[in-house]
Order: C-alpha cells, then sequence, then structure tokens
C-alpha cells in the first residue's frame, strides 16, 4: 500500500500543471471560477488549445488521436484541470459516442468521425431519454423504420444536454417490437441538419437553457448511419455506462466546490464571528470533507482495479451514488452559509462583462441558482435509485 | 500510488482469516467471553505462537511488523471472528512502552509479543469523557519515587493484566496536556484495588482504584506523556476501526444471505426495493469506511497533523458507518436478528460499542474541526 502518487505520476501531474498554467485562458478560468456561463465559443476554444496538446481524447488509444492516458492519469488531470479552473470537456463526443464507435462502429465511421470529433467539426449531442423513457430507458418509443437505403425516425427526445449547439446527434431508436423492449433497440448517428429535426429548449429551475427536446418528423437517415448491428444498441449503451469510470465521482469538482465553501464559509459572519468557527456549522463541513476524502481513495482504489481489471461492475454505481450526494451536500452548505444573501440572483450577472455592483456578497450571487442546478446529479446518468438497483442486482438481489 | 497489500501482509491476513475460521466459531467465542477473565488463555498462546502479537510491533522491540497496515490487516480479520482476546489493550499499552520506554523497560514487549505478559492501560477516569488530556489521578513525588492516588474506569483488559500503565498527572490542572506521565505499575501492589467487569458487546474492563500506591522511579515510561498517549491511541484508533470494518463485512454478508432465503408474502424479502436501496447503501458506506482506514493506516507513521486529521476522520467515519450497519442488519433481520442465539446481533453490538472507545463519532468531529483549523 503506498497512498502517494510515484514519481512518474508525479511529474506527469506537473507537466500537467505546466499545461494549465501555460494555456488555459485566464479569461475562461475566471468565468469557471466565478460560475459564470461559458458560451459554445469557449468551450470549442478549450477543446481546441487541449487538442493541440493531443490531451482532449485522454483515453483514446493513440492511433486514433489519443493521449492513451491510464485511469491515474487522467484522474490527476482531471483534479488539476478543476482545480485551475478549466472547463470540463463536453463529453457526448469524446467520452461517450468515440469509445462505442471504437468498439462496435465500422472503420469507415471511425475514420470519418473521429477526426471531425477532435478538430470540434462535429458537436455531438445524446439521445436516450425521451418523455416516456426515463429511468425505464428501454421502454423508448422514438422508431426508426427502414425504407431502402434510409431509416425513417419519427419520435421525440428529452433532456439534451447542449443540444441546442449539436451538429450530430446519437440516438437509441427503436428498429424492432419482438422479443423483450431491450431488443429492439438500435444505435443511430442523425445529422442535426437533415429535414424534419426540431429542437426546443427547456427551461430548468435555474432559468438556465442546458437541455433540449428534440422533435423527429419522418427524418430521413441513411442506413450507413446504422452503428454495428440492428437491434443490438441496447448492448452498445450498457458498454458506454460501464466503459467510463473515470470522474463518474466527480471528485474534481467536490473538491474545488469544498474550497469555495470554506472561503465562503470564512467570510460569512455569525455572531460576529466567522461562520466557520461556528460548531454546528463547522460540523456539517468536516463530516463531508471527511466523507470527500474517503471517497477520494475509494475512487483510486477503483481506479487501479479497472486497471487491472479487477473492478466489478458495481464500483461505478456506487461512485456515481457517493460522489453525487458528495457534491450536492458541498451546494446544499454554500446556500445554506450565505443566509439572507442566498435570495437575490440576477442573471445577467451569470455572463462576463456584467459590471454592476452585486448585491451582497460577490460570490453570492450564483450559489443558489447551483444549488439547484445540480438537483440534475442524482437524477440524471442513472438516478441514484437506478445505481441502488444495480448494485443489489449485482450482488444477487 | 499503489493500493494492494504486500505478499508478507497478504500471508498475515491470510493466516488471522484461517485461524479465526477454523478455531473461532461463535459458541467458542460466546464460551471464552463468559470465562472469569473474558477470554480464552490458550487462544492467546496461540496468536503469540502465530506471531499475531508481534505484527503489533516495531523490529527493534522483538516485534516484525507495528505499521499502520499491519495493525489493519491483523485486526480486520479479528473483527470477522468478534475475536475477545485483549489484542486492543496490549496493542495501545504495548505501544505506550514501545514509543517511550527505556531500553530496559522495552524489554517486556518481549514477553508480551511472546504471550506471557498481558499489559492494559489504566487511563480513563469517571469524568473524562473521551478527553486525552483529562488526568485526575494524581502523581505525588516521595522520597523513593511516587505515590499514584485517583480512580481509572472502564480500562480495557484492566482486570486480567500483569502490568499497568498507569497515567497520572504530576503537574497542572486536571485537562491540561502538560504535567501528564506514565507509570508501570503491578496491578497486585499494595493499594491497587480492581473490580473487573463483563461489557456489553462481550468484552471485559475493570475498575481500578489507586488508593496511595508507592510505586519507584524507574517504573516511569518517559517524561510528558499527552503525545504518546495521542500516538498510541491513533494506533488504537486505526486497530479498532479495521475490527469494525471487519464485523461489517460479516453483519453485511450475514445480512444478504438472510435476505436471499427468507420469505415473506410469497417472495424472497430481497425483491423488496426498500431492502435494496437500504443494502446497497450500507455497501457503499463500508467502502467508505475501509477508504478512510487505508488513509489513516498509511498516515500513521505520517507527522503529528496528517496523522491525527486521518485518524479521527477515520473514527468519525466508522462510527457512523458502524452505527448504520448495527442499526440497519438488525432491522432487516426482523426478530431472529433480536436473538441471543444468532451470531449476528453480537456483531451490532460489538459495532455500536466501539463508538464508545477511543472516542465517539462526535468527539472526533471536533477534533477534525480543530486540526482543520490548525
Amino acid at each position: 500500500m503506498d497512498l502517494n502518487y510515484n514519481d512518474e505520476e508525479l511529474a506527469f501531474r506537473d507537466e500537467v500543471r505546466a499545461f494549465l498554467k501555460d494555456k488555459l485562458p485566464a479569461r475562461i478560468a475566471d468565468k469557471v471560477k466565478k460560475q459564470q456561463r461559458l458560451t459554445k465559443e469557449d468551450m470549442v476554444e478549450w477543446h481546441a488549445i487541449l487538442n493541440d496538446r493531443g490531451w482532449l481524447a485522454s483515453a483514446w488509444p493513440k492511433e486514433y488521436g489519443g493521449a492513451a492516458w491510464d485511469a491515474v492519469q487522467r484522474n490527476i488531470f482531471e483534479e488539476e484541470a478543476c482545480r485551475a479552473g478549466a472547463p470540463r470537456v463536453v463529453p457526448f463526443g469524446i467520452g461517450m459516442l468515440a469509445p462505442v464507435l471504437m468498439a462496435f462502429g465500422s472503420s469507415e465511421q471511425c475514420d470519418h468521425y473521429l477526426p471531425r470529433i477532435l478538430d470540434g467539426t462535429d458537436w455531438w449531442c445524446q439521445g436516450y431519454s425521451e418523455p416516456g423513457a426515463g429511468s425505464d430507458l428501454a421502454s423508448l418509443k422514438t422508431t426508426a423504420v427502414r425504407e431502402g437505403d434510409h431509416y425513417i425516425v419519427n419520435g421525440q427526445k428529452t433532456w439534451t444536454t447542449l443540444g441546442q449547439h449539436a451538429d450530430w446527434i446519437f440516438c437509441l431508436v427503436r428498429t424492432s417490437n419482438e422479443g423483450k423492449p431491450q431488443q429492439g433497440i438500435s444505435f443511430l448517428l442523425i445529422d442535426m441538419a437533415t429535414p424534419g429535426i426540431e429542437v426546443r429548449p427547456i427551461i430548468l429551475l435555474d432559468g438556465e437553457h442546458e437541455v433540449n427536446e428534440i422533435f423527429f418528423d419522418d427524418v430521413k437517415v441513411p442506413v450507413e448511419n446504422l452503428v454495428g448491428e440492428e437491434n443490438k444498441g441496447w448492448t452498445y449503451a450498457k458498454y458506454l455506462l460501464t466503459h467510463e469510470r473515470t470522474g463518474t465521482a466527480g471528485i474534481g469538482f467536490s473538491t474545488e466546490g469544498l474550497a469555495q465553501l470554506k472561503r465562503i464559509a470564512k467570510a460569512q459572519k455569525k455572531r460576529g464571528r466567522p461562520l466557520a468557527e461556528d460548531p454546528l456549522f463547522a460540523a456539517r463541513m468536516a463530516k463531508i470533507e471527511i466523507d470527500l476524502a474517503a471517497l477520494r481513495t475509494t475512487n483510486l482504489r477503483v481506479l487501479q482495479d479497472a486497471m487491472s481489471g479487477a473492478a466489478s461492475p458495481a464500483d461505478s454505481s456506487m461512485m456515481k451514488v457517493k460522489g453525487t450526494v458528495i457534491r450536492q451536500a458541498i451546494n446544499d452548505l454554500a446556500r445554506r452559509a450565505l443566509g439572507p444573501h442566498a435570495l437575490p440572483f440576477v442573471s445577467e450577472a451569470l455572463d462576463a462583462g456584467y459590471n454592476e455592483p452585486p448585491i451582497g456578497p460577490d460570490y453570492a450571487n450564483p450559489v443558489a441558482a447551483d444549488y439547484f442546478n445540480n438537483r440534475k446529479l442524482s437524477i440524471f446518468a442513472g438516478s441514484n435509485e437506478i445505481q441502488k438497483n444495480i448494485i443489489s442486482k449485482l450482488n444477487g438481489l | 500510488m499503489d493500493f494492494s497489500l504486500t505478499d508478507d501482509r497478504r500471508m498475515l491476513a491470510d493466516m488471522a482469516t484461517r485461524f479465526v475460521r477454523e478455531k473461532y466459531d461463535i459458541e467458542s467465542r460466546h464460551k471464552f467471553a463468559a470465562s472469569d477473565e473474558g477470554f480464552s488463555r490458550e487462544i492467546w498462546g496461540e496468536f503469540a505462537e502465530l506471531g499475531l502479537i508481534g505484527a503489533l510491533f516495531g523490529e527493534d522491540v522483538g516485534g516484525f511488523g507495528g505499521t499502520g497496515f499491519d495493525l489493519a490487516v491483523v485486526f480486520e480479520e479479528l473483527g470477522k471472528g468478534l475475536v475477545v482476546e485483549p489484542m486492543l489493550a496490549n496493542l495501545v499499552a504495548g505501544k505506550l512502552v514501545e514509543l517511550a520506554g527505556s531500553a530496559e523497560q522495552k524489554m517486556l514487549l518481549e514477553k508480551v509479543i511472546g504471550g506471557e505478559t498481558l499489559l492494559a492501560f489504566a487511563h480513563s477516569e469517571p469524568e473524562s469523557h473521551y478527553d486525552l488530556a483529562h488526568v485526575a489521578t494524581g502523581a505525588e513525588k516521595t522520597e523513593k519515587g511516587w505515590r499514584l492516588t485517583g480512580h481509572k474506569s472502564a480500562v480495557l483488559n484492566g482486570d486480567s493484566a500483569d502490568l499497568l500503565v498507569v497515567s497520572a498527572r504530576v503537574s497542572g490542572d486536571v485537562a491540561d496536556e502538560e504535567g501528564i506521565a506514565l507509570f508501570l505499575v503491578n496491578p497486585h501492589a499494595k493499594g491497587v484495588a480492581i473490580r473487573g467487569c463483563p461489557t456489553v458487546d462481550g468484552g471485559r474492563v475493570g475498575d481500578i482504584a489507586l488508593n496511595g500506591v508507592e510505586v519507584s522511579t524507574h517504573v516511569r515510561l518517559g517524561e510528558e506523556a499527552f503525545t504518546t498517549i495521542e500516538q498510541a491511541f491513533a494506533a488504537g484508533i486505526v486497530a479498532v476501526s479495521a475490527e469494525a470494518l471487519g464485523a461489517m463485512q460479516v453483519a453485511t454478508e450475514m445480512t444478504l444471505e438472510y435476505l436471499k432465503t427468507r420469505k415473506q408474502f410469497g417472495v424472497i424479502i430481497g425483491r423488496f426495493q426498500v431492502l435494496q436501496h437500504r443494502y446497497a447503501e450500507m455497501l457503499i458506506e463500508i467502502e467508505q469506511a475501509r477508504s478512510s482506514l487505508i488513509n489513516a493506516a498509511g498516515h500513521l507513521e505520517s507527522g503529528r497533523e496528517l496523522r491525527e486529521w486521518n485518524v479521527s476522520a477515520l473514527k468519525n467515519l466508522v462510527g457512523r458507518v458502524g452505527h448504520l450497519v448495527a442499526e440497519e442488519t438488525i432491522q432487516m433481520h426482523g426478530g431472529i436478528g433480536m436473538t441471543w442465539e444468532y451470531a449476528l446481533p453480537h456483531y451490532a453490538k460489538r459495532l455500536t460499542m466501539i463508538d464508545h472507545q477511543f472516542g465517539d463519532e462526535d468527539h472526533h468531529i471536533e477534533r477534525v474541526i480543530a486540526l482543520s483549523a490548525g
């Protein structure tokens, strides 16, 4: 047992730090640290910077232009990137579609789509959830009917994150009603510019446009856009869910969130003393800090197991549940820490360049909205209840 | 970074596992616990022979381990068998000797490691709660040495020790960190009165009255003792937390088995989602406890700040998770979980009472706060 990074890992960390110090635009880091809105251009710019260094697709093999980092390296990068205020890499193309293409797509598909993901030509979004298919994803109803060289797609996807920016969408569609619901699902790539597609924004509880509904009305999709075999899409989607373990726990986000919480609790006053010194509040913070310190080690243990092939599929479910519970608890405490100053909320102040004086402390404005936004964490990517179902199923219940 | 056990430690763990599995069924455990001393001398002798006691101490005192991970692997296996032999008491008292003893005093540990001499640490007092610095017992300087007067309560295995390590105040106020001394005291010395008592979870404690006990100068262990006690307690916390982790695993395994076999309303109760989720919740928290144990064991040899933060974080987390596992495993078993005959509730009791040793979850969250601020 050795809890410390070895020399090689430390050298890698230093390399990452130096890169972030040198290449992460201060303007973008400033927005991230102030919890301001990132534009599509900000995200594209950061992707291009990473891609120049060969670090955008950190988990991809070298032959496809990836960095081929192992799980520990990816974890180091995530920690350092969060610390430096780097935007997260938009995962839909890099982390979600690409592994499926590499594992199940044709070489033509890989050759065509993967370079375009790297150079930013295509922004991908994910078409899984539907109004009637959330946790019960296999009950999805969007159909793709084969007609000659095309599929005709009809139906509706929802909760499509950043779909408003997307050039392409990878969809789970129903190609058969035979057998179990899971057996009639296919994995289809659809150009968002195809006639018959309509994107409608969904405004979330914090007032933000992050997710969308996407309607498909007789959308013609060439059959070569099918990934793998017809009716095997469920297998591919499940592969994806267990493939990507790094980042499930959101350790980097929680570490930064906790640091921010501590800054707030030091600055806020209660009976003339810093709130951080209030025994009740201090105990709430300490409990989270203890849990996070343990989760960080759990995460590293899982990563090490994953590298040696010993990880259990239940591990990523555990990381998802505990990681999101901790992140949400940090958001919750940050909101409480502000007291009455959590109430004022000026949406325009989330845009860079807003110059009006803040109402209350300058860190207060985004905190409550962020708390509300992050209620999503325990709902998306398989709700925490679904994760617990998976854990108990894998234990034979 | 490496989370795998070395071959030596794996062998140590395997040996302890095998011993517990083959010799330590629950009926034997109850028999040992109910005996006069509350444990088996025969088993103790076998622990010594197998080197399990030696694994708790460093090579310079005749052991062959003594690091955080050595303690963790041994005690995790002991926890699986609810072992009642006085390993914890001898670890902590032995650590005091190892840390603060003179070369001559350290010789004593060879006999401890060999299973011939039993130690106990007489520290806690009726009013100390979990405060390490609270020592009201006085040590008054005399011509030949010291005179000890005071009351030590709930001393783990204090009724079977061949030698007591006693904390007593040589100067300062009752809760000062400075002015605490340690003495090696013969429990049969004049003025020592010990009343043994079983504990609710199968162990033994001693209530010790020190009525003007005369001891000579050379039985004092080191000088200022507070940091020594803190460090020995850190080892105790790693050990008892590993014990808790072992007990948690057995308790959840038994519960899983029960969920898979017990039928109500015509189905196995493990089909009920409310129980599935609560079971999953326990597993998640037990992984957290294991990680916290790794953190603290890995930092047991670190500097004070890092060591104590991780140790208190561990004890707080184990307090919370132990409480959860104890209550949930009884609840999921229903009535059978309430019976003496069934093993499960004995694990639950031990898990609950571990929070009463070396400071509970509240005590340790206070320490984490203090250590984070400092």
